[in-house]
């Protein structure tokens, strides 16, 4: 086995036995970047200098022989969309294509105090906008276990073609689960307010998160410990004293009741996938877990709720790329109303505008109560009916996304379509609540993903669900052939 | 001609004194360097989310207790969108929903005794940059921005349309302005914009309830410009009625040099500012012990001092209204009454001499040189006789400039009263000696002419004398 393809906590345990060095790691991984990011294009910015510099670091600590925390040394990736200080951010957008910031993210820093070996910037649909990378302003990223296919963003192809051992990605509507459903990993959508969103450029301020994609479950825990925790710069972020995530590493599902909502099989979810969640539904009653049917009723309302907040919001988020202080501006415009309308026009790409029209649609006079209070409403119904079923379950289990990773250019002329594949992860962005994506199988060669759900601040819960799966199935030891 | 009446209602703008800005760390002060006091979060970079500055609301709470106006349990923040260069996130974090503060009113004097104004609501909000252009805004290559005063924590407070007349939204105004002063949440200088004023006017026949179609009036930067811009305003509105036009509903601004308001926008051009509440920051439930713990530290209001004036220390209304009217100069009349507890001379000096000069010299009470126990220790130099009258101006004058203690400006110019009675005689005499013409005259019954007398005896005296002691003496010599 390669070192690019081994988790965090198997590198660690090589970094502390001295079996191998941190510059060592990440050179390994730069090498392997080298071989296959001209077929994957996961990356928008590498960081190679930076980043060994501070392999570096961890290997000094370890000769001075100083003890290292699990992620030190740790070849991650960042997705575009996460401010680095000093690192251009771009969002995969022509609208910053050379925006620099001069703070980092808290995430970023929570990282950087753990000396994370923070590797570039990986691609993504522009603004966070899109399921499958392809409305990136800069190029579409692969799937690494087919080429003609979508991978959902950059963070997870990395991961997956081992171009990073970890990743941070942004979930505002499911990117991080849908990710990692199309790559074979797991990836977890935190409570919202479990991770500071500071420095993440806005999508959609109440429905955004940030979270890790992992090889694994350990992993993920690893990563949950170094980025979650209260931020007093953002108002959102929730003062929690966190505990170790690793504890909740527990092979033991025994008497847990497992909730399946009958709403998230229904026919729009290919058969192949439907059939592999059951599988997997089965092996936790194997396992000694209660599993039954149940029912969220509002799911049907989820998608145009969903996207009617949160392009209501994006309107506004994205209202402030205007070509004044940085980022894109059209050239010779004529007064300022012509410098706005056309950095805007030519700086945004189609989804992007799409989505600003819709949202300020929505928010516009006269239709603020009918659409946008509206949405609102069919948002608290979701949480209540959430609410009611973590009354009576400790999990509930859906499938991830309605299809494996689907054809590059297949969705990408009907955004209707494209919103679809978001259906089974978006409720839980409108409900808050914690969600984690696991290989739940593979058809014709492509990882099936499967949704753990948990209510708000359960992290542990679904490390604990999951991570029994985990240890009695084989998907997450399959590499993608490249 | 039909009888009009005009409906009047002002928004005021004014900025709160806190050291930082309300939703990040930057520093308020004013007058620094352009971009000077910026940072990501003011600056509307990407990823910064704002952090609410808790002592606003302290002083948005406490602005409006002062104004009688009920406190929300319950209040949000809402975005109001609207696009220009110096709005760096291309909104405004502002409350349309939940305002902090709501049903209040102000009690101002008109012609016709006290009336109550209304004041609808007052919420809390963010104020944007400045645009600094090359001469001529129309004509100027390029402009530039300053983001300073963006972030910068601002109350604004919507009157109902209680106003009639222009010399009440003048009044209201400056009441409010005197209100919010004393509760020491601003400093509200209009000259820097610290106060800022948007006047609401429609005209309608008398006797009739519809509102008329309104004009608004905005950033008007002084009491004077409120009351001119209206009177003109409602002129012009009048006549267009009178000529059978219609008003047109828009946006004007005031030429302070022209004397006329002028269009900026219509109706039709009006934004639509598709007010939601801002995801990035949380609702707040307000802490009614907090609230009864801000009202516990509120000062004595303008209203109850002055009646206070009247009652304890018997002054005229119109002596208390002025010395009410802002703080300073309250505080200023008690600290002189500590030294010197004449109510009524000390208001006479604040009132006349100290006013004047300070009007001549453009300045506030607060940079004024003389400090309230030297003006009490003057006054008693005075009452004891030692200067006269006529010195005790030209004292004040001094110490006026220099700052310096009376007795100390009294000693270097040798200006103590002569009141000895030997040597006033001796100037006497001589004076009676010089001016044969006017002693006779007086003899010979021209009263008038001891003035000219009594005048010759200062002037010897270089006005040190007594001028009771020397009209005393002459008349009696004579």
């Amino acid at each position: 086995m390669q070192l690019y393809q081994m988790t965090a906590r198997e590198l660690h345990r090589r970094i502390v036995n001295k079996e191998v060095s941190a510059v060592e790691i990440a050179n390994a991984v730069y090498q392997r970047i080298e071989t296959v990011d001209e077929k994957i294009k996961a990356y928008i910015t590498l960081l190679k200098e930076r980043a060994l510099e501070r392999a570096g670091a961890v290997d000094a600590k370890i000769a001075a022989g100083e003890e290292i925390v699990p992620l030190s040394g740790i070849p991650i990736a960042v997705k575009d969309n996460v401010c680095m200080s000093g690192v251009r951010t771009t969002c995969a957008s022509k609208m910053l294509y050379n925006f620099v910031p001069p703070h980092n993210a808290t995430a970023v820093e929570k990282l950087e105090a753990n000396v994370a070996v923070l590797l570039g910037k990986t691609n993504l649909d522009e603004f966070a906008m899109g399921s499958s990378a392809e409305n990136s302003a800069f190029f579409v990223t692969k799937n690494p276990w087919a080429a003609d296919r979508a991978a959902g963003d950059g963070s997870a192809a990395a991961v997956a073609a081992g171009e990073a051992i970890c990743a941070l990605g942004s979930d505002t509507g499911g990117a991080i689960r849908r990710s990692a459903a199309f790559c074979g990993l797991v990836g977890m959508k935190p409570t919202y307010g479990a991770v500071s969103r500071y420095g993440l450029v806005a999508h959609a301020s109440s429905l955004d998160q940030i979270g890790p994609i992992t090889r694994d479950v350990t992993d993920c825990a690893l990563m949950l410990n170094a980025i979650c925790g209260h931020d007093s710069r953002d108002s959102t972020s929730v003062n929690l004293s966190v505990s170790d995530y690793t504890e909740y590493l527990i092979n033991d599902v025994r008497g847990l009741k497992i909730g399946v909502p009958k709403e998230y099989l229904g026919e729009n979810i290919e058969p192949e996938v439907r059939e592999a969640i059951e599988a997997a539904t089965e092996k936790y009653s194997s396992l000694g877990a209660l599993v039954e049917e149940t029912s969220l009723p509002h799911t049907k309302y989820a998608l145009p709720a969903y996207y009617l907040i949160a392009a209501a919001e994006a309107s506004s988020n994205l209202a402030r790329y205007d070509g004044t202080r940085y980022g894109y501006r059209a050239e010779n415009p004529e007064d300022v109303l012509d410098m706005f309308i056309r950095s805007r026009s030519e700086g945004f790409g189609e989804e992007v505008q799409r989505r600003i029209v819709l949202g300020t649609y929505v928010l516009s006079e006269g239709n603020y109560d009918t659409h946008y209070l509206e949405a609102l409403k069919v948002r608290t119904l979701i949480k209540q009916d959430f609410d009611r079923a973590f009354e009576k379950y400790d999990v509930l289990i859906s499938p991830t996304a309605p299809s494996p990773a689907f054809k590059i250019g297949e969705k990408a002329g009907d955004p209707v379509q494209m919103y679809q594949s978001d259906i089974c992860t978006l409720p839980v962005n409108l409900g808050g609540i914690p969600a984690l994506s696991i290989p739940a199988g593979f058809v014709n060669g492509l990882p099936v993903g499967m949704q753990l759900m948990a209510k708000p601040f359960n992290e542990g819960m679904l490390l604990r669900t999951a991570y029994s799966f985990e240890q009695n199935t084989p998907h997450h030891c399959k590499y993608p052939e490249l | 001609m039909a009888q009009y009446e005009a409906v009047i209602g002002l928004e005021i703008h004014v900025e709160l004194k806190t050291n930082t800005k309300i939703f990040c760390t930057s520093a308020t002060e004013f007058g620094v360097d352009p971009n000077a006091h910026v940072c990501p979060g003011c600056m509307g970079m990407p990823g910064v989310l704002p952090v609410l500055n808790k002592q606003v609301v302290e002083y948005a709470i406490r602005a409006g207790l002062a104004l009688n106006c009920t406190i929300a349990d319950f209040t949000r923040f809402d975005r109001k969108h609207y696009y220009y260069p110096d709005l760096p996130c291309n909104y405004q974090i502002s409350q349309n929903y939940f305002p902090i503060a709501k049903n209040g009113y102000v009690e101002i004097e008109t012609e016709k005794g006290k009336k109550k104004i209304g004041i609808t609501k007052a919420h809390m909000e963010e104020d944007a940059g400045k645009l600094v252009h090359q001469g001529n805004i129309a004509t100027t290559p390029y402009s530039l921005v300053d983001y300073n005063r963006a972030g910068m924590p601002l109350i604004e407070i919507v009157s109902e349309p209680d106003i009639r007349t222009p010399e009440e939204a003048r009044a209201y105004a400056e009441k409010l302005r005197s209100i919010i002063q004393y509760t020491g949440v601003s400093d509200c200088r209009m000259e820097e914009g610290s106060l800022r004023c948007d006047v609401n006017v429609s005209v309608r026949p008398v006797g009739t309830t519809e509102l008329g179609t309104k004009t608004e009036i905005k950033n008007l930067n002084s009491f004077k410009a409120i009351q001119k811009a209206t009177e003109y305003e409602i002129e012009r509105q009048i006549d267009i009625l009178e000529e059978g036009g219609s008003i047109v509903q828009e946006t004007r601004t005031w030429d302070d040099n022209k004397g006329i308001t002028i269009s900026m926008r219509t109706k039709e051009e009006a934004h639509d500012y598709r007010y939601f509440p801002d995801p990035d920051l949380v609702p707040l439930v307000i802490d009614r012990e907090w609230v009864e713990s801000i009202k516990a530290t509120l000062p004595e209001l303008p209203d109850r001092r002055k009646s206070r004036y009247i009652s304890e220390y018997g002054l005229p209304e119109y002596d208390a209204i002025i010395l009410t009217q802002t703080k300073e100069t309250a505080d200023y009349f008690e600290d002189c009454l500590k030294v010197f507890p004449n109510p009524k001379t000390v208001s006479n000096w604040i009132m006349g001499d100290l006013t004047r000069l300070l009007n001549a010299n453009n300045m506030e009470i607060s940079e004024c040189k003389i400090k309230p126990q030297q003006l009490a220790e003057m006054l008693k130099m005075m009452d004891r006789g030692t200067i006269s009258g006529k010195i005790a101006k030209t004292v004040f004058e001094e110490m006026f400039t220099s700052g310096k203690d009376p007795g100390t400006i009294v000693k270097e110019k040798g200006l103590v009263q002569i009141s000895d009675e030997g040597a006033i005689a001796a100037i006497v005499e001589e004076v009676i000696a010089k001016n044969p013409k006017s002693v006779e005259d007086f003899r010979n019954g021209k009263d008038k002419a001891i003035g000219f007398l009594v005048g010759q005896v200062m002037k010897a005296s270089k006005g040190k004398a007594n001028p009771a002691l020397v009209n005393k003496l002459l008349r009696e010599k004579l």
